[in-house]
């Protein structure tokens, strides 16, 4: 009995450890992402000339219509950048600090799949924006998107982030 | 109390540790944002001094003042671009674009801006021209006050009056636009300043060298506004070149290139005969003038600038615009000695100004020579290029700065790898209302292909628009103070292109002689 007691205790010890490394993984991935949206909010937010204007005038694919329209009508396209700017900042801001981290990463997904379907890397569609890498259907915009997924559903802010305070009351 | 007191006491030094742990980040990532605009901001002290131009993108104000009620004289093409510029355009045209705009976004936003151009509180009470039709078009035009189409309620209709003679001094005008021919420039300014009426006139300045001295004369004697329609003097990125050139940004400047390039009949003035034009419902004894009498000639008339009679050929109606930005940009002034060469070498359709014209301008006072190359016959494009010993500048809409791999101000910077040489340093988009040092890739990529100039944001503002309102301004301003292409900058445009076309005539460099003020 005794024994067995003891080898159910190792189990659930294992999976608690595993657990807590599992979660301590998801905080870092959670921070991670943030830290770079963060950074490229920032990057715009400091920078009074930053537009979009260029990168949406360079849109591919079957919705390019609508990102030609948003860089063609200022006011739009002043709208489209104060939120892209600001929604990065905060976006990174709630996940970096682990506060609301939820609604930042659906916020997120809402962001990454505008630039996604804006530059989509389907064959046949060219850019002029030298590409950083090869890519085919799944780009860096698609898996930070799903790493954002991961995040909405194990936010992780328990483990690490402000919500652990706030949590403990 | 106690009660609370036990509820912190459940917050651990753990717990308060992970829970803060995300603050140290934010310290690496403001560390990450400093040294980033400190790294562009380092580039730009290192490589180029940054510039800005904000000023320069703002339209200026309108002076208020009464209203001002405009004559025109020449209601063709020209004169009915100035009188829309002015807000005033045929009812049958807004319903044109009303119904292009169902079918086409482009003519909405095109009806859209000319809905809401500032209204300049002027009014259109003349009109003269020697074609009935256009006359009675121009008509509908001024009475368009509320710019409705066909359905809408109209204003006062101006007067048509049958010679400029009467439009100049009549009571019911303030100001006189002149779009006619440009054998007739001179004639109606003479005596709309004579009358003491305001004047914009269309470029070139004169037809013969003479009547440019006369006109400078009585012009500078009354107390009249006088502007010539080169509108390129409202093109933001001329007012830019000017002041990267004041801040010697591409070094001494030894060579400058200016073309013309077009390569369709209309760009060859082969333009369109109106069936409702004959010798009844045109004055041609008027449209004569004072050039060598000619039987009646529907040709001549319309195409009126493919002959000597009526025009200035290459040099007066395309070489004036490049002349002027010039003129606007550096300083320029008269030059020193003028050749030319070309001929008719396309259109053998009986005209006899050239088709093809080369000139060289010589200015040793400002050690440069500004070239004028132009062909009515291919439509390559060559910009404007100012050449620097440091960098050159090609120019059109838009502004660009490449750098010349021997440049001596810039010599340091190469060698650091911190400019690359033959690519943009400076790149200025029109709207943008700022000059930016290029400093990353996507902004050296599209600036090198021009690609920003799609810029069209629907705020874009009509050059001649502004242009007229820079005279309407100086009018109601009434304390002498004249607009940038004044009587002064008009002289020295028209006696550059006389130069030129009297060297072409005559096979043979032709001097200004500064002191003397003449052409020998």
């Amino acid at each position: 009995m005794l024994k067995k007691d003891n080898f159910e205790a190792e189990i659930q010890n294992d999976v608690m450890q595993h657990r807590k490394q599992t979660e301590i993984t998801l905080a870092i991935l959670r921070i991670a992402v943030g830290w770079h949206f963060l950074f490229e909010g920032l990057v715009k937010v400091f920078n009074p000339a930053w537009t979009s204007r260029a990168y949406l005038l360079d849109s591919g694919g079957w919705f390019r219509n609508f990102f030609y329209w948003i860089a063609g009508n200022q006011a739009v396209l002043n709208a489209s950048d104060f939120l892209n700017a600001w929604g990065l900042t905060f976006i990174g801001l709630a996940m970096v600090l682990g506060f609301l981290s939820r609604y930042a990463a659906a916020a997120g997904i809402f962001l990454l799949s505008l630039y996604y379907l804006s530059h989509p890397p389907f064959p046949g569609i060219t850019y002029l924006f030298p590409s950083d890498g090869s890519y085919f259907v799944v780009n860096k915009t698609l898996i930070e998107g799903l790493l954002l997924l991961l995040i909405y559903q194990y936010p992780a802010e328990e483990v690490i982030g402000i919500k652990r305070i706030m949590f403990k009351k | 109390m106690n009660q609370e007191k036990d509820k912190n006491k459940g917050i651990s030094r753990r717990d308060m540790l992970a829970g803060l742990a995300a603050i140290p980040v934010l310290g690496a990532i403001g560390y990450g944002l400093w040294s980033h605009q400190d790294e562009k901001a380092s580039k730009k002290v290192n490589g180029l001094p940054e510039m800005d131009f904000s000023a320069v993108a703002a339209v200026p104000a309108l002076v208020d003042g009464p209203e001002i009620r405009v004559g025109v004289v020449g209601v063709g093409g020209r004169g009915g671009y100035l009188m829309k510029a002015l807000g005033f355009v045929h009812p049958d045209r807004i319903d044109d674009w009303k119904l292009k705009g169902e079918k086409d976004v482009f003519w909405q936003h095109y009806l859209n801006d000319f809905l809401h151009q500032e209204n300049l509180n002027v009014k259109i009470t003349a009109v003269c021209d020697v074609f009935e039709k256009n006359a009675n078009r121009a008509i509908m035009m001024g009475a368009n006050v509320h710019r409705n189409g066909k359905d809408g309620p109209q204003g006062d209709a101006p007067v048509r009056f049958n010679t400029y003679q009467e439009l100049v001094s009549s009571d019911l005008v303030d100001a006189v636009i002149i779009a006619t021919p440009d054998h007739l420039h001179v004639p109606v300014a003479l005596a709309a300043a004579k009358n003491g009426k305001h004047v914009y006139c269309e470029k070139p300045l004169s037809w013969t060298v003479e009547e440019t001295f006369e006109v400078r004369n009585v012009v500078k004697e009354s107390n009249i506004v006088f502007q010539l329609g080169h509108q390129g003097r409202q093109t933001e990125s001329y007012q830019v070149a000017r002041s990267m050139i004041a801040k010697n940004l591409i070094g001494k400047i030894s060579l400058i290139e200016v073309c013309t390039n077009r390569n369709d009949p209309n760009g060859a003035w082969v333009y369109d005969i109106d069936p409702e034009a004959n010798e009844q419902t045109i004055d041609w004894k008027q449209f004569i003038g004072p050039a060598p009498w000619h039987p009646f000639s529907l040709e001549r008339f319309f195409r009126w600038r493919c002959w000597w009679d009526y025009s200035t050929g290459l040099s007066g109606d395309l070489f004036t615009h490049e002349f002027d930005a010039m003129n606007q940009i550096l300083g320029l002034g008269i030059p020193q000695s003028a050749m030319a060469s070309g001929g008719i070498y396309f259109y053998k359709d009986g005209r006899t100004v050239p088709d093809v014209l080369n000139m060289a301008f010589e200015y040793p006072d400002k050690d440069l020579t500004l070239l004028y190359s132009a062909t009515l016959s291919s439509e390559k494009n060559r910009g404007k290029a100012i050449m620097g010993h440091d960098a050159w500048m090609e120019l059109d809409e838009n502004l660009t700065i490449f750098l010349d791999p021997r440049s001596t101000q810039y010599k340091q910077q190469i060698e650091k790898g911190l400019l690359e040489p033959n690519k943009p340093i400076y790149s200025y988009v029109p709207g943008q209302g700022k000059v930016d040092a290029i400093t990353t890739p996507t902004e050296k990529y599209f600036a090198g292909r021009g690609l920003l100039y799609t810029y069209r944001d629907g705020k874009a503002v009509d050059t001649t628009h502004l242009h007229l309102r820079e005279w309407l301004n100086c009018i109601r301003l009434n304390n002498g103070t004249q607009p940038s292409c004044n009587i002064d900058q008009a002289f020295e445009e028209a006696i550059s292109a006389h130069m030129g076309t009297i060297s072409y005539h005559e096979g043979r460099r032709t001097y200004w002689d500064k002191e003397k003020e003449i052409i020998i």
